[in-house]
């Protein structure tokens, strides 16, 4: 899934001031946590009381769609007509295919687009666990990704910055806000590796020397 | 499993001479002055022991005048060969190779091939980390030049092939230590020459480490970091990851910290550190994986000749 965390709200006033009538549209795909219609809701009508507190008139409506990511889809789920902007609550790739799909309103992001992740429990944890470089190797790696969950991303780890198991960089874990309410330290990706590839009687997989990674198959801007 | 070498630099050659070799370090800073390293070079060489010195390179992430440069200057004007530092964290393998290349031309002759601490714990927490290669595949590239003239995609070098000596960092204080003997496997079958080892105060941790990595067949140099004072030795035992140091060192400095005569103190201390790191290396050399010692204290030159001598009588 995609992780993604909400914009302080403030920001995303500064993003419509000039406009008088807003769509805040949804997203029911894998945008984690959920960003539907309820979210939707939830944010218009946050938009509505903050400009009427400030005596400014604005017409806010919500709605959802089943994946902003396609184009097809967007375009036979929602009508933007009488709109002068749209806030996405989807990850950075909805706020792109709504601006392709209607060019003719200005789409604003309502979160910030953080990773592809996987979640410990609904409303728990989000851990990040595969950044899409299109040459998996989970496959060498007792279905551990060094490259995502490593913080050198190395082929042949673990470094020395392994000690009890754990990385020697730091992580802040943050609130919507964007403020840091706990710095911890990650479990070593390698550690991981090496014991998992242990257990399973493969540290024949952990001896070899895996070559460099083709990074040309992970630049950008990719098409398949 | 080793691959077959070729020594270039005086440090290779002393090695399979079957010298017991001495290497020191020195860590230039953020500055283009570099004449207290030479000062520290210049001393390092006049013990008529070490045979060459490290040079840093952004140590800790913390960032500092190109150990390239640094190197190659202090190389030039002390005489004192040099082992260049080099980390893939802030270079591309494009980068790798350029600096690669132009070590071998200003003469430089072993490399230090490192990942390097991450951009993020340093002084510069803000950067984009490179990390296109880890330290296995710098060893592999310099192989594949040294012997192949080639870079691992297969890119030809002009001309004569540069004759550099690959060393790699070992960490015998990973836990547990099969993960590590298995990567120094996987960094001798890429062609790593040498390995210099962190920081180790305590016998038996070298020791079970050069005993589990002898069927390599790769020479090792133990690091030693005789401390100054009790804050010193406390910091390692506390703060370096891994490092554990005896409590018998520890609580011998302690009592050292009480003493109130500055001079006193200071000979109490040297005395210590003189006869603990002979007796350490005594027993290491037993092992037949010891190539020699890597002295890391930067500035401390009191012990560094007499515990050289101590060993040597």
């Amino acid at each position: 899934m995609i992780i993604t965390k909400e914009k302080p709200v403030e920001e995303i006033l500064s993003y419509i001031e000039p406009y008088k009538s807003v769509l805040v549209v949804g997203c029911d795909g894998c945008v984690q946590p959920p960003r539907g219609l309820r979210e939707a809701e939830k944010l218009a009508s946050m938009i509505e009381m903050a400009r009427k507190a400030k005596g400014q008139e604005v017409k806010v409506a919500a709605t959802t769609v089943t994946r902003q990511c396609c184009i097809e889809g967007l375009r036979n789920q929602i009508n933007v007509d009488g709109y002068e902007a749209v806030v996405s609550m989807a990850c950075g790739i909805g706020v792109q295919v709504l601006t392709m799909v209607f060019p003719e309103v200005q789409t604003f992001p309502a979160q910030n687009t953080v990773f592809i992740g996987y979640e410990e429990k609904r409303e728990g944890n989000m851990y990040e666990a595969c950044v899409a470089c299109g040459d998996c190797m989970l496959g060498y790696t007792g279905g551990i990704c060094p490259v995502a969950r490593c913080a050198k991303s190395l082929m042949n780890g673990p470094c020395g910055g392994c000690v009890e198991g754990k990385c020697e960089v730091e992580v802040e874990i943050r609130d919507w806000k964007g403020e840091v309410v706990e710095v911890v330290k990650n479990d070593c990706a390698w550690y991981l590796i090496f014991n998992r590839l242990k257990e399973i009687g493969r540290l024949d997989l952990y001896r070899m020397y895996r070559p460099p990674k083709n990074w040309a198959l992970a630049t950008g801007p990719r098409r398949l | 499993m080793a691959k077959e070498r070729k020594a270039f630099s005086n440090l290779m050659k002393a090695i399979e001479r079957g010298e017991f070799v001495y290497t020191g370090e020195l860590e230039p800073h953020r500055s283009i002055d570099l004449s207290d390293v030479k000062d520290w070079a210049t001393t390092l060489k006049n013990t008529g022991k070490i045979i060459a010195a490290n040079v840093t390179d952004n140590p800790r992430s913390d960032s500092a005048i190109s150990s390239l440069v640094a190197a190659y200057i202090v190389q030039r004007d002390t005489g004192l060969e040099t082992v260049y530092q080099l980390r893939t964290a802030d270079r591309n393998r494009l980068a790798l190779l350029s600096d690669i290349l132009g070590a071998a031309a200003l003469g430089l002759r072993n490399i230090l091939a490192l990942t390097g601490d991450h951009t993020k714990i340093g002084t510069t927490p803000a950067a984009k980390p490179v990390f296109d290669f880890d330290s296995a595949h710098l060893v592999a590239l310099i192989h594949n030049l040294v012997y192949e003239g080639k870079d691992l995609d297969g890119n030809e070098v002009h001309g004569p092939k540069p004759e550099i000596n690959v060393g790699v960092a070992g960490n015998p204080n990973m836990d547990p230590l099969e993960a590590e003997v298995l990567k120094l496997e996987r960094k001798a079958e890429v062609g790593a020459d040498f390995v210099q080892t962190q920081v180790i105060f305590d016998v038996e941790v070298a020791r079970r480490f050069l005993k589990a990595v002898e069927h390599i067949g790769i020479p090792v140099l133990i690091g030693i970091f005789p401390p100054r004072s009790y804050g010193q030795a406390s910091f390692f035992d506390k703060y370096v990851p891994g490092v554990t140091v005896p409590e018998e060192f520890l609580e011998a400095f302690k009592k050292f910290k009480e003493i109130e005569d500055k001079e006193r103190r200071k000979e109490k201390i040297n005395e210590y550190n003189v006869e603990y790191f002979v007796n350490f290396i005594k027993e290491v050399k037993k092992e037949k994986a010891c190539a020699g010692i890597h002295i890391m204290a930067v500035g401390y030159p009191d012990v560094i000749g007499p515990i050289i001598e101590g060993v040597e009588k």
